[in-house]
């Protein structure tokens, strides 16, 4: 890679990942209002508030390498559905409160892992953002994995909800594991975590803790793909078109 | 009660109280009190965290739709600070022997109300605007007077909680700010809110002083301090001159400096518009309500298996001790 498309490759990987944190964010913001007690409603909202925060230092730091005068806005608001390049996983629409809390123990697993990873990054504004993510999502991974096991011993109820939860977003899992040609060559130039790697722990690390939650671990058999290529579910056209109306509906002002 | 208490008459104990409030003491959980000042107490403390968390719908309704990252997340704070003031004062209001179930069950029957200003729809951004500047406000100069309510647990509440008011209000000034020195259209969006939401935030302060149902006992017993025509006035002035700066006007022709007073002079209040509202027939009561109600009933479940879980952690602990 020469250093121009360096350039533009560390733009789009800060852009992916950004776009992971915001639409998560998005998701989990969703339940302001809605949990099913007022303290957890303020747990969500915080770690909704982490992840809309990661994804601003991300989309900031894309928007400085593009120099062209982007802002994180231009990222988080003008680009449709096609130009998003989040895993699927992050997306889907909240569900139940299983659902949420399932999804986010995945997502947790991962983040951490990931985080510690971006660390080790060529790039120091890269490694910077994981710094401040790795405290996060050691709080967050805490927790989900808490709902985790008192949802799974709780009720016949939680544990079916849980079960069928872990069961619908098994597919969603794999792709968080896949590396396309620019995450390659930014993971041969020191610069982005190989998350291939990252597979074997957090194999270990789900099952265990399905295992205790005495949840069973689904079978392999299906998979979907596609969030990196701006491929995804309908889900996200809704979610954008909430999150963008402002800036769709009155373009270019200041609020 | 003691027998030592048993042993001194009603009347006693209650000019001891009076003596107590009358020296500007705090009063305690554990102490004495007149069983009328608990009561008003816990309708009052639950009456404020029931408008907390209500208040967090229509403000919440804009979370997903928030014009910038950077206003998102300043609105999510701030709807999670509403969230935390309720648990403040539920657990104040906890220390007079009320239940949080009970409080919850008094609001969804009906028997406990909120703040009737959250019966208003929040139906554009400058809505969010107009809502941390007026309806924050309110709430401040209410809160900032109830900091030297008699109660002690309710006057920490409200230290703690004004400390946090001061950020929600410059939001909403800041964000009436830009839009009223944005385009023509958003300056005609931020009239529009304060069209809508001056009166009501004016009735927020409850009935004239004469009309008010609890006012005179609670002012003798200081769990309010300052009357709501006092805490209207003080309001009608900060906010005057608050607008002028932006260049947005009052909808409020009766208008204008009173010299001799030195204060502000307004027109009449819709009391019709309040009642009305007051008892269900605003644009949103309905909808505050049952979505209070779904989302308890919905997260039931979540409840049950926390504390069934709980309990079976307990049966194995004793289990293994055995
Ligand atoms: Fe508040
Ligand atoms: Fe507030």
């Amino acid at each position: 890679m020469n250093a121009a498309n360096r350039h533009e490759a560390v733009l789009q990987y800060a852009v992916r990942l950004g776009d992971d944190a915001l639409v998560l964010g998005h998701r989990l913001s969703e339940w302001c209002s809605n949990a099913p007690f007022l303290e957890e409603d303020l747990a969500l909202t915080n770690v909704a508030l982490d992840y809309i925060g990661r994804a601003r230092m991300f989309y900031s730091y894309a928007a400085e390498l593009s120099g062209d005068g982007r802002s994180e806005d231009s990222f988080a608001y003008l680009r449709d559905c096609r130009e998003f390049t989040n895993l699927l996983l992050h997306e889907l629409p909240r569900g139940d409160f299983a659902f949420t809390m399932a999804r986010q123990y995945l997502v947790d697993e991962y983040a951490l892992a990931f985080m510690e990873a971006l660390l080790e990054s060529a790039d120091p504004q890269l490694a910077g953002i994981a710094a401040k993510a790795v405290k996060e999502s050691r709080y967050h991974l805490r927790r989900s994995r808490d709902w985790m096991l008192r949802l799974g011993d709780g009720t016949e109820e939680s544990h079916r909800r849980l079960q069928s939860a872990i069961d619908d977003l098994w597919g969603y899992t794999h792709e968080l594991f896949e590396l396309d040609e620019l995450e390659q060559e930014l993971v041969a130039a020191g610069i982005a975590v190989d998350s291939a790697a990252l597979r074997p722990a957090w194999d270990a690390a789900v099952r265990a803790t399905l295992d205790e939650a005495t949840i069973a671990v689904p079978a392999g058999d299906w998979s979907v793909r596609g969030g990196r290529q701006g491929i995804h579910t309908e889900s996200l056209g809704h979610l954008l078109s909430e999150l963008q109306f402002m800036q769709r509906a009155y373009p270019g002002l200041e609020w | 009660m003691t027998t030592e208490h048993h042993e001194q008459d009603l009347a006693a104990l209650e000019q001891r109280f009076q003596a107590r409030i009358d020296a500007e003491e705090k009063i305690e959980p554990k102490d004495w009190m007149p069983e009328k000042y608990r009561q008003n107490l816990i309708r009052q403390i639950s009456q404020h965290a029931h408008s907390e968390v209500i208040g967090m719908q229509p403000e919440g309704n804009w979370i997903t739709r928030a014009p910038s990252l950077h206003r998102k997340c300043i609105l999510l704070a701030k709807v999670q600070d509403e969230g935390g003031h309720g648990l403040y004062l539920y657990s104040a209001a906890e220390t007079l022997g009320a239940s949080r179930e009970e409080m919850n069950q008094a609001l969804h029957d009906g028997r406990a109300k909120y703040a009737s200003i959250f019966n208003y729809p929040a139906l554009t951004w400058a809505d969010i605007g107009a809502i941390g500047w007026l309806v924050d406000g309110a709430a401040i100069v209410n809160q900032v007077s109830l900091q030297r309510t008699s109660y002690g647990p309710y006057a920490r509440g409200m230290v703690r909680i004004c400390k946090e008011e001061s950020f929600h209000q410059r939001q909403g000034y800041h964000i009436m700010m830009t839009l009223a020195r944005g385009t023509a259209e958003q300056k005609a969006m931020a009239q529009d809110s304060l069209n809508r939401f001056w009166w009501p935030s004016l009735m927020m302060f409850g009935p004239h002083d004469a009309e008010s149902a609890h006012s005179a006992q609670s002012m003798k017993w200081k769990i309010k301090r300052q009357s709501n025509d006092e805490l209207r006035q003080k309001f009608v002035d900060q906010s005057v001159k608050q607008a002028e700066v932006i260049g947005l006007s009052i909808p409020d022709p009766d208008l204008q400096w009173n010299e001799q007073r030195g204060h502000y002079d307004f027109g009449d209040i819709d009391w019709e518009e309040f009642n009305r509202v007051i008892n269900g027939d605003g644009p949103c009561n309905r909808q505050r309500l049952a979505h209070h109600v779904k989302a308890h009933e919905e997260g039931q479940w979540v409840r049950d298996a926390i504390s069934a879980h709980e309990a079976k952690k307990r049966q194995r602990n004793d289990r293994q001790a055995a």
